[in-house]
């Protein structure tokens, strides 16, 4: 029992629930923060509802395509399924209720259950945007480092320079560069796709390439899809190696200015200790924070790259779904890159608030 | 290492003076190489006519002809001189993307500015709703608008707006909450000034900065988007002279390679310098950022 309850001891009712909650505040702001998580995802889910009846004319030709529309059986049964002739709040309703059954709608291209279509290509992107968030880890951590330990020198300023160069890189334009100077040029890059052509994807455990072939100890498989990845995941990661610099290097700063760190310097510690026992572990829940941007960026990429490098993700999916205007897919994705979104932010913010007790006053 | 060397002294601070001048005088130097280059294109913008030797939609020579003295860029797929329309497309990308800030600018704003006046209950409903349209990546949200709305490149503004408001709407209304507590806007209101006179004499003209900042940082990444939903064939349609669609059409055409390359290097040159003379911009205003340039290096 907290010291708090014994030194104050409350009578029953609400000012005892009050105290319960007091000595609790890890519990509470976790509850408090998965509340919010869940109204949020009703918020995206009324956009998305919003979005799929802004679609001028009737809504059944536009989910059933131009074929099924000739076929009155057909526009009265989606009628009927969304509750189109009921008003707007029931059909919110009803599409909620459609969501809870893991019913997204029947994508007007592919003819399948936009669940069905994600199923198949969420393992591709997760696949991409995972290892080239790796990457950007790696590398923006440790140019920021730098940049911040050789603040205001040349080092710093032309990290300044590069960082501020990859946030400004259209991504489709160098991802096609990379893909012309590697693979059509020097022949460096295996072409588009996740295999070679011909080969046989590994035995099916996650659908991410790597990580099944890998299981299943087919090396070769291993090394094309490896071989595959590297030109699309370091290309994706250029944004995120931007960002990452930026922020690394202003949360480094920020704790070098503290007098830990220089007594740790000081009492004479080595600067790589003091670097990665002292200041890193400092630093990192600040940059932590930044792992949801970091995941948008990489859906934002990917949206845009997956295309040019013929990968089979839900990039490429919403990229075709947006331009044939097939709403229902593209809906889909949207909701479910959004609750994921959200999801991670959840989570990040979990963790820094356990991590970090001042921030759960907020 | 017992003997100090000027190096030590320097690092120490005593030769301070010398280590200021240079930290000032840096990222202005940035500042203004993105002011110069960002110039440049909008004179290009201009004067397009002029700059362009070739009428940008003429389908006048052999497709496919690689850069030369004749067509410095190249010519495309219906056989149009590349360098004219990359000149062109600064007509478009640039005052549609100062279009598109400065509506999202002024819409966020004024949300924030109602959400930082009002507080209470009006400032918890747009803030959720704030929150709410950060939770879609905004490539995705913009698709999924332009594509209920139909592609074109108005909706793509539309769109783009959309998801850009709501950072403007958080930071004004941040800026709002704590001007408004502040002593001096207090005091103006001891001598009598109404909160609205107080709100438009002592917060506004103290919210402007950061918002340009944003706003200049804002304009580069608007470019990248708008060009983006081109390139994906959900903005700029043919034959309009637009960056992101000419990139497209090098992807179509893989293998010559001048067809992506050059509207590509417009974009990027273009975002970057705006990006630059924003980074310098907001270290120029940002009192934190000048307060962690003072300190010491440990």
């Amino acid at each position: 029992m907290p010291a708090s309850e014994l030194a104050n001891p409350q009578p029953f009712g609400p000012g005892r629930l009050a105290s319960w909650w007091a000595s609790r505040p890890v519990l509470s702001f976790v509850l408090r923060r998965a509340a919010a998580l869940v109204l949020l995802s009703l918020g995206i889910t009324c956009v998305t509802f919003v979005l799929t009846n802004l679609v001028p004319g009737d809504p059944a030709a536009a989910n059933l395509g131009q074929l099924a529309v000739g076929d009155p059986t057909a526009v009265a049964a989606f009628r009927e399924h969304y509750g189109l002739n009921k008003p707007l709040p029931v059909q919110y309703l009803i599409y909620l209720d459609h969501l809870v059954h893991g019913d997204l709608g029947v994508s007007e291209q592919t003819h399948n259950p936009v669940r069905h279509d994600l199923a198949t290509y969420i393992p591709a992107t997760a696949e991409l945007a995972l290892i080239s968030i790796g990457i950007a880890l790696v590398v923006g951590i440790t140019l920021g480092v730098v940049a911040a330990l050789r603040r205001n020198r040349l080092t710093d300023h032309v990290l300044r320079v590069i960082s501020l160069a990859g946030v400004s890189m259209p991504i489709f334009w160098i991802a096609l560069l990379a893909l012309y100077v590697f693979f059509f040029r020097l022949g460096w890059a295996p072409g588009s796709g996740r295999l070679d052509p011909g080969a046989n994807p590994p035995p099916h455990l996650t659908g991410i390439y790597t990580f099944d072939a890998l299981v299943s100890g087919s090396w070769g498989t291993l090394w094309d899809a490896l071989s595959h990845l590297m030109l699309p995941a370091i290309v994706l990661a250029g944004w995120n190696i931007g960002l990452l610099t930026r922020y690394t290097r202003s949360a480094v700063l920020d704790v070098l200015q503290e007098d830990y760190i220089r007594a740790a310097r000081a009492k004479g510690l080595r600067s790589l200790t003091v670097i990665f026992r002292h200041v890193l572990r400092a630093a990192l829940p600040a940059i932590v924070t930044v792992l949801g941007l970091l995941f948008a960026n990489a859906m934002t990429g990917s949206v845009l790259i997956e295309t040019i490098f013929a990968w089979p993700g839900i990039g490429q999916y919403a990229y075709h779904s947006a331009t044939s205007l097939d709403l229902p897919a593209i809906t889909g994705v949207s909701l479910f890159v959004a609750v994921l979104y959200v999801s991670i932010n959840f989570v990040v913010d979990v963790l820094y608030g356990v991590i970090d007790p001042r921030i759960r006053i907020t | 290492m017992t003997e100090l060397t000027p190096r030590d002294l320097w690092r120490g601070g005593l030769l301070r003076t010398r280590v200021r001048q240079r930290r000032v005088r840096r990222p202005r130097g940035i500042a203004a190489a993105g002011a110069l280059v960002a110039l440049a294109w909008v004179v290009i913008a201009v004067f397009a006519p002029l700059i362009a030797p070739h009428d940008p939609l003429a389908q006048n020579w052999t497709p496919f002809l690689h850069p030369s003295r004749a067509h410095l860029f190249g010519t495309d797929e219906l056989g149009r001189d590349v360098l004219s329309r990359v000149v062109f497309g600064a007509r478009l990308s640039l005052p549609l993307a100062l279009l598109l800030v400065s509506l999202s600018a002024a819409i966020g704003g004024g949300i924030g500015l109602i959400s930082g006046y009002f507080r209470g209950w009006v400032d918890g409903v747009l803030m959720r709703l704030v929150d709410l349209f950060f939770a879609f990546p905004p490539i995705i949200l913009a698709m999924v608008v332009t594509a209920a709305l139909g592609p074109s490149i108005r909706n793509a503004v539309l769109a783009l707006v959309v998801v850009s408001w709501p950072s403007y709407a958080r930071v004004v209304r941040g800026l709002v909450l704590s001007i408004g507590n502040s002593d001096y806007v207090l005091s103006s209101r001891l001598i009598g000034r109404s909160a609205r006179v107080a709100l438009l004499r002592d917060v506004l003209p103290n919210v402007a900065g950061p918002v340009v900042v944003l706003a200049t940082l804002d304009l580069g990444n608007a470019m990248l988007l708008l060009a983006g939903l081109s390139f994906l064939g959900l903005g700029a349609q043919p034959p309009v002279a637009e960056w992101g669609s000419m990139v497209a059409n090098g992807a179509q055409n893989f293998e010559f390679w001048w067809l992506a390359t050059f509207p590509g290097m417009a974009i990027f040159t273009s975002v970057l310098a705006f990006n630059f003379l924003g980074d310098g911009l907001r270290d120029a205003l940002d009192p934190r950022a000048q307060a962690q340039v003072e300190d010491a290096k440990p």
